[in-house]
């Protein structure tokens, strides 16, 4: 048997390292693996133990890059748990909080990562070559992004002050004013990235996907909601695990979340404006029609243009929280543990990010449960994958360095958050 | 208008030796003279990017991991050759110092001068002391780093827009 090896070791411009590996008998796919995320199974056992207090800290070290989704599906989860409500200007700090870590992770991934893609660049460095003035406006975004963490946050990277019923410590009306100012400059650079990633060529792919998102009967969902799909599932956080199944496969060192009775399914932004639409501010709506986008999208290459409209109304989102932020009484509300299980899901940049906890009635983890956007999308990605060698072996076959790289810019469409990863395969097309 | 000279300590305080950068320039800061600014940077790439700002002279000390024997100090004049970052990718969480030092070379941004000081690292693990050998190495580095900045800060203004590589 002849082995045609398409390789790709380490996939480039992806948080952290991962492959995939297709196999092709008689010129089909056999298979498509994926290896791009490590469960954090590490630290569901290392939470059990710990204090109830220490999740958000704790889970926030398991991604560099949206540590307040893990903040913030851990403080909801414990809230849950104990029967505590967080409302008022508390809630609207977070959801600032949490808009700061969507524009600056989405403007790295549609700047940095995926771009360069669709402009024919092995990546920014290259790309800032031709394209200046588009690189430092992604840049310039990015720190919008940075500097709403440091603020309300309390550091860039890894924000400290988030705990369960608040924050640690609140802004100050004069820290606001500067980020307001930044906003409003991103406002208007947000809807550039909106006209510029417009106007990229997308090839004409689509799969029916089963979308899966929060949504809040008024709001575009960031922290709260009742989890619902394209397919018409309709549930409160707590019955998540209800309907989804995590295999391990044997061929694989990742779990396979599948719906029950549906499959695959996918999280992140092309879900999330698929079934939140209408929740999004008029200006962000009008962008995504003068983008070319309908009031949903299931092209994963205009993924693109969707984290675009994303930062837009991210922008928006943050400049009315400001506008309307009374400082409250109190930085957090006391909250006292109980023996409890709860949960919580919220709408991480990559997508829907569930916690679920069992605490002891001094508030000691006794068991802990996450499961992250990327690992979620697994299915998906090797199904698109899947997809995009058979497309790209038919009749108007591609080269195989451009089948590589049309396969890595596939992967890319999600965003996807790598965690430690050290296997690498390789597209083995064993030919009889 | 007066060079503006600014030192850069990249790298993260809790993290055995990666609290190189960030201990030097705290050092640096007690002997430089005024003109100097003096600023500590966790190592993400944008606000390495945007810290480097109009400064006429940006010298950038950060930790190495290259294989060097632990302490090995070197330096890197960035307008004698390009940082080996690898045009298509970024480092595990975001994009790192050389990839926003080749950022700001692509974009035009490039400070005229621009220094960096790599010191070896040992072990980088959370809520270690910096190695004994490392210690070692930066307490010779620091008057030396001193030494070098007083001389910057005194040095006439290169023209922007200096050639590129």
């Amino acid at each position: 048997m002849a082995v045609e090896v398409i390789r790709v070791e380490r996939l480039a411009r992806v948080e952290g390292e991962g492959a995939f590996r297709v196999v092709l008998r008689h010129g089909k796919v056999e298979s498509a693996e994926l290896h791009i995320f490590e469960p954090p199974r590490f630290f569901e056992a290392l939470l059990r133990g710990r204090s109830w207090l220490e999740a958000p800290d704790i889970t926030a070290r398991i991604c560099g890059i949206c540590p307040v989704a893990y903040q913030m599906s851990a403080v909801h989860a414990m809230e849950s748990a104990c029967g505590a409500a967080v409302e008022g200007p508390l809630r609207a700090l977070r959801r600032l909080l949490y808009c700061g870590e969507w524009i600056e992770s989405h403007a790295l991934h549609v700047y940095m990562l995926h771009a360069p893609d669709f402009l024919g660049y092995g990546g920014a460095i290259e790309m800032a070559q031709h394209h200046g003035e588009a690189v430092r406006r992604g840049l310039a975004l990015k720190k919008v992004g940075n500097d709403i963490l440091r603020v309300i946050g309390g550091r860039e990277v890894h924000p400290v002050n988030v705990r369960v019923g608040g924050f640690y410590r609140l802004p100050r009306p004069q820290e606001l004013a500067p980020l307001r100012e930044r906003l409003e400059w991103a406002r208007g650079a947000a809807l550039e990235t909106v006209r510029w990633v417009a106007g990229f060529e997308f090839p004409e792919f689509e799969r029916d996907y089963t979308f899966l998102a929060l949504r809040h009967p008024a709001e575009y969902p960031l922290n709260e909601g009742r989890i619902v799909s394209s397919r018409g599932l309709d549930i409160p956080v707590a019955q998540f695990e209800d309907h989804i199944e995590e295999t391990h496969l044997e061929r694989s060192t990742a779990l396979h979340a599948r719906l029950r009775g549906a499959g695959a399914y996918l999280v992140g932004p092309l879900a999330r404006y698929s079934l939140n639409f209408d929740r999004l501010t008029p200006l962000a709506r009008e962008a995504a029609r003068s983008a070319g986008l309908g009031s949903t999208c299931r092209n994963p290459y205009r993924s693109i243009i969707v984290r675009a409209i994303e930062i837009l109304y991210a922008c928006e989102e943050a400049l009315a929280i400001i506008a309307t932020y009374r400082e409250p009484a109190a930085s957090f509300v006391p909250v006292e543990p109980r023996a409890a299980v709860g949960a919580s899901a919220t709408e991480a940049p990559r997508g829907l990010l569930f916690h679920r906890y069992a605490i002891d009635s001094e508030g000691t983890i006794t068991e802990a449960r996450i499961v992250p956007p990327t690992s979620q999308n697994q299915a998906s990605i090797e199904e698109d994958l899947t997809a995009c060698v058979a497309a790209g072996l038919g009749p108007h076959a591609l080269a195989r360095e451009a089948l590589r790289a049309r396969c890595e810019q596939t992967v890319r469409n999600y965003d996807p958050c790598i965690s430690c990863s050290t296997h690498f395969l390789e597209l083995e097309i064993e030919r009889n | 208008m007066a060079t503006r000279c600014l030192l850069i300590g990249v790298g993260n305080p809790d993290r055995g030796d990666d609290a190189i950068g960030p201990l030097v320039a705290r050092a640096v800061r007690e002997l430089a003279p005024p003109a100097v600014e003096v600023r500590e940077l966790e190592g993400e790439g944008s606000a390495i990017f945007f810290a480097l700002g109009d400064a006429q002279t940006v010298v950038i000390v950060d930790a190495s991991r290259s294989g060097a024997p632990p302490g090995t100090v070197e330096r890197i004049d960035a307008w004698e050759a390009a940082l080996p970052a690898s045009s298509s990718e970024t480092s595990t969480h975001t994009f790192g110092l050389a990839a926003a030092i080749e950022l700001a070379r692509a974009l035009g941004a490039l400070p005229p001068r621009c220094i960096l000081y790599g010191v070896e690292g040992a072990s980088f693990r959370a809520g270690e002391a910096l190695s004994p050998l490392v210690g070692r190495a930066i307490a010779a580095l620091i008057p030396r780093l001193a030494r070098e900045l007083r001389e910057l800060a005194d040095a006439p203004e290169i023209a922007q827009g200096r050639a590129h590589m």
